[in-house]
């Protein structure tokens, strides 16, 4: 059924297909609409799920991870300083190996205090150990949420799974999506069942404490649980596209990257935006591409230096700032090309913070400025730092 | 691409009539794709909101405030200022609600349909005018639109009020 919705909408249409048991919520903007609509589709019988309205984000997760560690599928969502509250229970969720979802509504950080969109928040959080993707528009985003749940419960990967979407030019802007049929969504999505319960048919330690000898053993285990997700990624995309028709990339969507000279790398919602001003440039025979990160964690290592090699330049285009150094996507892409000996001159654009507008001017400014070199690291509209370059 | 910036202030339920185009462009299957979104930021009764529509054949990617627009909708007329002129594309029109005459805007008097209808907002007569005007969307899927999407104790009223400004149009 087609319907023109919200990103916020779109998401809580995928979590109500998704047939959450436990849903742990307190509101910020801009996530609020998708626990409102949440609320309703509980109180009108069409989900059937405990909706617990807790007094903070810390007792959101806290919930969802009580809730995991019965057994229950749970879900939860949050924001910016909502997300950072909470920060202390990413890392017990993602230790205790709890496959909750939570969609985060990417929103800048404070001071100054902004309620707009930046992804400050949930790149500040990539080592908690969460599977970390971002979707682009609203389709993407309902996908995802039914997606994400066969994701972080797969056995081999046991891992909690945060959905981002930019704040506001996603969450509260009106596209047209198609919503999954019920009985699909049933048959592509089972109900969660676990042995990392509470049962006391079968009694078991859960979430103990682990002293200097094992403890490295369990955090190896959760890294091998989080790469497991690549895999699991991909089958579920490849099952999610034979039953609903609609094709996925996996960790990365690669757009004329075949023959590019010049290639912009970024993540989220701005990411259409490039392919257009790729398309524009490309008449003019500047051979511009675009890579669009999926997931951020797992990150997506091998694409990423398969798809640079034979570029000239590459730009991350990031709407965050890790302050003394650069963009963490940068530093992540950058990694990525050194382990596998690639030399491709790499540049950092650094924009959109606190909401501000990137237009489709300065992403063609982009492009044309790493065809002849530039700074290492720029801010759009205010201009470059020699970074060590 | 077809863009429309709404203005209104907080109440006035701009940005339900910028959705409402939206769509009611995207009902038919087939190539269609729209936007729509209000001025991002808290929401302030009574202060002056925008609200964004952008049509076309094609997926829409840019996101951002649309900086030229075909049609500028103006539900309140202390909101409009000549500067507005600005913002349109050449042969653009600012389509203002007011009893008055107002140079360089085309002018209809939605609050007296509204009052006809007993609606307390001129949105969906607005819709209506810009229905007729510009030929962007059918009256039959604006009606639909209206249907979908609105509270089905309003939705009789909305709808005659729409059709009769579509009606008023073209005479």
């Amino acid at each position: 059924m087609k319907k023109f919705l919200s990103g916020n909408e779109a998401f809580a249409e995928g979590i109500r297909l998704a047939r959450p048991q436990v849903i742990s919520a307190y509101p910020i903007t801009p996530q609020t609409i998708v626990v409102e609509r949440l609320s309703e589709m509980v109180e009108d019988g069409s989900l059937n799920a405990e909706y617990v309205h807790v007094e903070s984000e810390h007792s959101a997760l806290s919930c969802a991870i009580g809730a995991s560690a019965a057994g229950a599928r749970a879900f939860t969502a949050t924001s910016s300083q909502g997300l950072l509250y909470m920060a202390e229970c990413l890392y017990y969720a993602a230790g205790g190996r709890f496959p909750i979802v939570m969609m985060n509504a990417d929103r800048s950080t404070a001071l100054p205090w902004n309620i707009y969109g930046d992804q400050r928040d949930s790149l500040s959080q990539l080592d908690s150990g969460w599977i970390q993707a971002y979707a682009e528009n609203a389709q993407e985003a309902l996908d995802l949420a039914l997606m994400s749940y066969r994701i972080a419960e797969n056995k081999e990967v046991s891992t909690p799974f945060m959905a981002n979407l930019d704040g506001f030019v996603l969450t509260h802007t009106y596209e047209t999506v198609d919503i999954p049929d019920r009985e699909q969504a049933d048959r592509f999505l089972p109900p969660y069942e676990t042995d990392n319960r509470i049962d006391f048919e079968n009694p078991k330690n859960m979430a103990f404490s682990a002293g200097p000898d094992t403890n490295y053993i369990f955090k190896y285990k959760e890294h091998e649980g989080i790469l497991a997700a690549k895999k699991a990624i991909i089958d579920t995309e490849k099952e999610f596209a034979e039953i609903f028709g609609r094709k996925y990339t996996g960790l990365t969507e690669n757009y004329r990257t075949d023959d590019a000279e010049y290639i912009i790398v970024t993540l989220g919602s701005i990411a259409g935006l490039c392919r257009e001003t790729a398309d524009k440039l490309r008449e003019n025979d500047i051979k511009a591409g675009v890579v669009r990160i999926r997931y951020m964690r797992p990150f997506p290592n091998e694409e990423i230096s398969d798809v640079l090699r034979n570029a000239r330049a590459y730009a991350v285009l990031e709407k965050d700032i890790s302050f003394g150094n650069e963009g963490t996507v940068f530093t992540n892409v950058n990694s990525a090309l050194k382990k596998t000996g690639l030399n491709v001159k790499g540049y950092n654009y650094i924009g959109g913070l606190g909401g501000r507008n990137i237009s489709a001017a300065d992403i063609e400014k982009i492009y044309t400025d790493i065809a002849k070199g530039t700074e290492s690291v720029n801010f759009i509209g205010i201009g470059g730092e020699d970074n060590g370059k | 691409m077809h863009e429309v910036i709404w203005l209104g202030r907080g109440g006035q339920g701009a940005f339900t009539a910028a959705k409402l185009l939206g769509a009611a462009y995207t009902i038919d299957n087939g190539e269609k794709y729209a936007l729509a979104f209000p001025s991002f930021g808290p929401e302030r009764r009574g202060a002056p909101v925008r609200a964004f529509t952008k049509l076309d054949t094609k997926p829409v990617v840019d996101r951002s405030q649309t900086e030229k627009a075909d049609h500028i909708v103006i539900l309140d007329d202390t909101l409009y200022a000549p500067q507005l002129g600005e913002l349109l594309k050449d042969g653009g029109k600012i389509i203002i609600n007011s009893k008055n005459v107002i140079s360089g805007a085309v002018t209809f008097d939605a609050e007296k349909i509204a009052a006809e209808f007993r609606l307390p907002t001129v949105n969906t007569v607005m819709l209506g005018f810009l229905v007729g005007l510009s030929g962007a969307v059918s009256a039959e899927n604006a009606v639909e639109a209206i249907k979908d999407y609105m509270p089905l104790k309003i939705q009789e009223r909305n709808i005659n009020a729409l059709l009769r400004a579509v009606r008023e149009v073209a005479q």
